[in-house]
């Protein structure tokens, strides 16, 4: 060990190395990597090394079964589905309860290993990437549903559930938890990564879903933040504070959530459009009009073509809206004439309807897969996703300013957004060896997000920073605020064992 | 306690037909202990117009086997002068796929198996069945009175929604005990079956990276004792 400074060495390179903000590079260049500049801080650093000693004490605390090395579980628990470079930790293990993570977690901090949080994998920024080596916790055996309180309408899970498992729980209970996100994720993970889906235009995102966690601190400290209160005064918001952490605060082990009754009547639809502009000037219509629609998501015709390919559905080749609209019978029906006038009105073609179960499951489905069909449009690829949010007002002109670069550059980059939240996604298509075409999807990453930024928007609506966001935090934040965050993250966890190298880790220039 | 994923999609079924004006009335059966009642809740919240439970003590439970099961349910399809009775193809409990078959038998009626898709003739008194066969897809016409079983592909169950489940507690459920259907199940004479044993499979064995092939050759010759 590298001795015994008051600050751990990572934070010294960091600033030996420059703030990763002036570095605009992608996963790959080694200049990224010098977040906590990988190869010199598993070398020599104030960071412990998962030793022999370590490992026993690790498998004395969840058995010897539930901690392996093996490199196959390594590199699976360094990757996500992204195109960042998969980056293993040195250990796995695989608590069975919160006590557990709180023993894990106070062995390691005892060494000062680093501690990753890890769901289920399906980040898109790196968010699991081991960047200074250390123990990944696999919350994926919490996977207990604890209580629903139907009479409350609020449940509490262990955070290795997921969403599906969760819903399919609830399923004849009359109620449901909204929050979709597309891949099949565990709560823990979507608490930590403030997740959303398609459903957050009516029904909100795990900012508003999430009712309290029960969460292991750096310090080895378990607390339980929130009540089942709706809503409270007293205190500081801890539970806001960790939703959206991304596990550089706190491993959380239990999420109590809002659940959401089964709406009366649901009917979806499928509108195609004239032009891009007509389909986003739809959206932005329906919102103002205050039609409290369910679903509203945009696909461009370049991702449903996709879409058509990887699904087998026959959606017209143009830019399209889906739609879903929930209610009484009555409501459902009002709210549908309403927005297929506003359509009509924009260049929409007729409303294809869903109403049977099966139907619109198919049809969501298909939205759902919107990313692995962009990645079938071209074998071995990877996608770098483009995540930005703005006022609705500014929709259509960051949607066909990303349009216009898109065509410019010819890049494959379908377009699908939750359009409703004002956010879209660019699933750029790329090849991860081929240097110019990073450097090019950089380049309209990073002017889109400027753009973004510049109108009141922000560079991740959803799909939130893990590392491949930071160099943008500075100008949507300024200094300051990043400074405070640093300064919060400093006091939870003055060694910088959680999750380092991700959000939370700024050293002024 | 959760509805058997397969009596869902038969309930869902029933209640479309129901919608469609091709039946007049649907009631929902089970047959177990007094906890079953929940899944009868649900079936009525799903639009089922009343329900019957065949009511047994914990302690007969095990002597609900597919063929008691079949005989009880010929005795409420007879007093209910039913025109159709719609079963999951199995239980995920004991994946018996038997129960259907069965009932269709002791009622001398025609039967349709793993249904896809359900046509029905009220006027005609007939149904148009597609069945998932191995081969495919097979179509069956059948007259009514039928049993039909339903397979996955069928439809997707809609959700219980609360108004619903409100109302579906004013829905009438009735209690039925065996003997009420000339069945005595303490009777060792009517079990045919017997379970002797339930074991899990063997554990996996880790794997192994060999070196050479002439190494997997003796380990899948020697050890294995496949070749």
């Amino acid at each position: 060990m590298a001795g015994t400074q008051a600050s751990p060495e990572p934070e010294a390179s960091l600033a030996a190395n420059g703030h990763a903000g002036g570095n605009t590079s992608l996963s790959g260049n080694p200049a990224t990597q010098s977040l906590c500049d990988v190869p010199v801080v598993r070398r020599a650093s104030s960071y412990g090394r998962v030793d022999d000693a370590l490992l026993r004490r690790l498998q004395s605390i969840v058995g010897d079964s539930n901690v392996t090395t093996n490199r196959t579980v390594l590199e699976q628990h360094g990757r996500d589905e992204s195109y960042h470079e998969p980056m293993p930790p040195d250990a796995v293990v695989f608590p069975q309860s919160t006590h557990h993570v709180q023993q894990l977690v106070a062995a390691c901090a005892a060494r000062r290993v680093p501690i990753i949080p890890y769901g289920a994998g399906t980040s898109l920024e790196g968010h699991v990437a081991a960047l200074c080596g250390g123990v990944s916790i696999d919350l994926s055996q919490l996977s207990q549903v604890l209580e629903v309180h139907a009479e409350d309408m609020d449940c509490r899970v262990q955070a290795g559930v997921t969403r599906q498992q969760l819903n399919h729980h609830l399923h004849d209970s009359g109620l449901f938890f909204p929050v979709d996100p597309g891949s099949e994720c565990t709560i823990g993970g979507m608490a930590a990564t403030r997740a959303s889906g398609t459903n957050a235009v009516r029904y909100g995102t795990m900012r508003e879903a999430v009712l309290g966690v029960t969460a292991v601190l750096p310090n080895g400290q378990v607390i339980k933040t929130g009540s089942r209160a709706r809503k409270s005064s007293s205190g500081y918001d801890l539970t806001r504070l960790i939703v959206g952490s991304e596990g550089t605060l706190a491993v959380v082990t239990e999420v109590s959530l809002r659940l959401f009754p089964q709406p009366e009547a649901v009917s979806a639809a499928v509108c195609p459009f004239t032009s891009v502009a007509g389909a986003v000037d739809t959206v932005i219509e329906t919102i103002q009009t205050a039609i409290p629609v369910a679903r509203i998501e945009f696909l461009d015709e370049v991702q449903v073509d996709a879409v058509n390919r990887y699904s087998k559905t026959h959606l017209e080749l143009s830019p399209t809206l889906f739609f879903e609209f929930h209610g009484t019978a009555a409501a459902v029906e009002e709210q549908a004439k309403q927005v297929s006038t506003i359509a009509s009105s924009y260049g929409g073609g007729s409303f294809q309807w869903s109403t049977a179960p099966e139907e619109r499951s198919k049809l969501w489905a298909a939205r759902h897969s919107a990313y692995y069909a962009a990645l079938a449009l071209r074998p071995n690829s990877k996608g770098l996703l483009a995540d930005v949010c703005v006022p609705i007002s500014r929709l259509t002109e960051l949607v066909l300013l990303a349009k216009e670069e898109i065509r410019q550059t010819q890049l494959v980059a379908p377009i699908v957004g939750h359009v409703g939240d004002g956010n879209f996604h660019v699933l750029f298509i790329v090849d991860p060896d081929d240097q110019a075409e990073l450097a090019a999807v950089k380049r309209v990453n990073d002017s889109l997000v400027a753009h973004a930024i510049a109108v009141g928007g922000t560079c991740s609506g959803e799909h939130g920073v893990g590392y491949g966001k930071l160099p943008f935090l500075e100008s949507e934040h300024g200094r300051a605020a990043l400074d405070a965050m640093a300064a919060l993250k400093a006091a939870w966890d003055p060694l910088n064992l959680f999750n380092p190298g991700k959000i939370g880790q700024f050293i002024p220039p | 306690m959760s509805m058997n994923p397969f009596c869902e999609i038969a309930v869902e079924e029933a209640i479309r037909l129901k919608e469609k004006g091709a039946i007049k009335e649907v009631v929902a059966v089970s047959l177990g202990v007094q906890q079953c009642q929940d899944t009868l809740r649900t079936a009525l919240a799903m639009g089922a117009d009343r329900a019957v439970l065949v009511k047994v003590e914990p302690a007969q439970e095990e002597a609900l086997e597919p063929l008691i099961v079949a005989k009880l349910l010929k005795g409420i399809a007879v007093k209910e002068t039913a025109d159709l009775v719609f079963l999951g193809k199995q239980a995920i409990d004991d994946d018996c796929n038997q129960t259907g078959q069965m009932l269709a038998a002791l009622l001398d009626w025609p039967q349709a198996t793993f249904a896809s898709k359900v046509v029905l003739d009220a006027a005609a008194k007939s149904a148009l069945v597609t069945r998932e066969v191995d081969d495919g897809l097979e179509t069956v016409s059948i007259k009514l009175p039928a049993v039909i079983t339903t397979d996955l592909r069928l439809n997707e169950p809609r959700y219980a929604t609360l108004p619903n489940i409100m109302k579906a507690k004013k829905k009438p459920i009735a209690v039925l005990s065996p003997s009420d259907l000339g069945l005595d199940l303490a009777d060792p004479a009517s079990r045919r079956v017997q379970v002797v044993q339930v074991k899990e499979p063997p554990q996996r064995v880790g794997g192994r990276i060999l070196q050479s092939v002439d190494e997997l050759l003796d380990k899948l010759k020697n050890e294995a004792k496949v070749l």
